[in-house]
């Protein structure tokens, strides 16, 4: 689908003329985000060239269980990363690690069942990726939300539950607006692209030399793969992590202030 | 213990039945003893849980339909532990109205069939309303536009969807004027008459206790300092 392309380390260097632009924006405005600007080049630049190794690893051996070896690495990381967002939920790792996972497998599954890709190390390790990092940032998102709405509700809540709902019952109205709010943005992303924004993989690819039409039909297939990953990851998430601020009994764990 | 011992009125078999005893109940919240091995009893018909702010009332509240657990101690409700109750069942039996409206997105009638849906059942809208001392021209009112005290009894129509047993009110009057205060007064003892329903109401306000009911429990710091019939405790 692609023609081959090099990029030289000289090339990737040029580029960062538009990293000092960064910085002297940051300098000039006194917004104080240089260092976080230094560290985020190094980093990228760290972890990318590693991944590239790692993948042309992955490429040669040709083996499926080094896929899912690499995948499940992600899904560990993306937990973590999304925790983080999602503080203000308790125990958030576990119901994070099982959403990520359920939609790194189940969408890459269905693409290969469904003929979309080959089951190939080439295909399977980018789109993983992809898949991964869109479910960890609408999971993010969607946990923060529910985080923030479950203690603004409290007292929404408590009275629910006093009318005898369940947990799941009281809790509907916000695990509903969590999922919403957590699938938003790429549904946005979606409905606009093309004409506001190029995505990623068409833009590689055209660098790449690929054709115009190969490059649009591939990237609707990703984004039509990313809106189902991220709608499970987002779904699983929420669904699992509201009822840690319940007891079985359906009370609170932290109940509204007096 | 106070005025009367912890079980003289009601260890009599004449007097009403008990509806909810407290045994060495203690609570603790954000590391503060809220209750501090309470011992009381709740008898059917009109009660009050009179004391100043932050003596555990509304703590207390909401141990009885089981909205929180006690760290240590029992609550029993009609003799049995609330803990061998289904919850859900003694939620609906039990029903408690917060003291700050908290009502749900939509209009009124949303709100009380919302709770009867709860329970497979098509209220009364128009009823439920008029026995909350709202008009039934608020059925169709967006609950968040109404004033607290609409509001108020807006909740109190939503609770009696679930045709309880028991009303817990937690300070009903408290964001309230005193005329507004009056009123819900008048509902309140207008909603005794009308329906069968034992109430536990929470106040600061020990006027109100006297007005409002046939049995007092008085705390003070997490403790009962006082616990008999109102017009023994609380003399006009």
């Amino acid at each position: 689908m692609t023609a081959g392309i090099d990029v030289s380390l000289g090339q990737v260097a040029a580029a960062l003329a538009l990293v000092a632009i960064a910085i002297a924006v940051s300098f000039w405005q006194r917004a104080g985000l240089e260092e976080e600007i230094g560290i985020a080049v190094v980093r990228s630049f760290i972890q990318l060239t590693a991944i590239g190794f790692v993948i042309t690893f992955i490429f040669d051996q040709d083996e499926l269980v080094l896929v899912v070896a690499l995948i499940a690495i992600m899904v560990g990381f993306g937990a973590l990363t999304a925790r983080h967002r999602a503080r203000t939920v308790p125990g958030a790792l576990v119901p994070l690690v099982i959403a990520l996972a359920v939609a790194a497998t189940g969408t890459l599954g269905l693409v290969v069942a469904l003929g979309v890709f080959d089951p190939e190390p080439r295909f399977l390790v980018p789109v993983g990726g992809m898949v991964v990092g869109n479910s960890m940032t609408a999971s993010a998102v969607a946990l923060n939300r529910l985080g923030d709405e479950v203690h603004a509700s409290a007292r929404e809540l408590e009275a629910t539950l006093a009318l005898g709902a369940t947990s799941t019952q009281a809790a509907a109205p916000i695990v509903r607006r969590s999922l919403r709010s957590g699938m938003i943005a790429l549904i946005d992303s979606t409905k606009t692209t093309g004409l506001i924004f190029f995505p990623g993989t068409m833009v590689g690819m055209l660098l790449a030399g690929a054709e115009p039409e190969d490059a649009v039909r591939l990237q609707l297939i990703l984004l039509y793969t990313l809106l189902g990953s991220v709608a499970l990851a987002g779904l699983i998430s929420v669904a699992l992590a509201y009822r840690n601020f319940f007891t079985p009994a359906h009370q609170l764990r932290e109940p509204p202030e007096p | 213990m106070g005025y009367l011992s912890r079980h003289s009125a009601l260890d009599r078999p004449d007097n009403a039945v008990v509806l909810f005893e407290l045994d060495d109940v203690t609570m603790v919240r954000d590391r503060r003893e809220v209750l501090a091995d309470l011992r009381a009893r709740l008898p059917e018909g009109a009660s009050c849980v009179a004391g100043p702010s932050g003596c555990g009332k509304s703590s207390l509240l909401r141990l009885l339909n089981r909205l929180a657990d006690p760290d240590a101690g029992v609550v029993r409700y009609r003799g049995h532990d609330v803990r061998e109750h289904d919850v859900l069942e003694l939620r609906r039996e039990v029903c408690l109205v917060p003291q700050l409206p908290a009502l749900l997105d939509g209009t009124v009638a949303d709100n009380v069939r919302y709770a009867g849906r709860l329970w497979d059942r098509d209220p009364d809208v128009a009823r439920l309303l008029d026995l909350a001392g709202l008009d039934v021209s608020y059925a169709e009112r967006p609950a968040s536009r109404l004033s607290v005290g609409e509001q108020q009894r807006a909740m109190l129509a939503r609770a009696l969807a679930l045709d309880p047993d028991v009303l817990l009110l937690d300070e009903p009057t408290s964001a309230l004027d005193e005329q507004a205060r009056g009123a819900v007064e008048a509902t309140l003892t207008d909603l005794r008459e009308r329906v069968d329903v034992s109430i536990v109401l929470v106040t600061h306000d020990l006027e109100q206790a006297r007005r409002m009911s046939d049995w007092v429990l008085r705390l003070d710091r997490g403790q009962a300092v006082q616990q008999g019939p109102a017009h023994a405790l609380l003399p006009a």
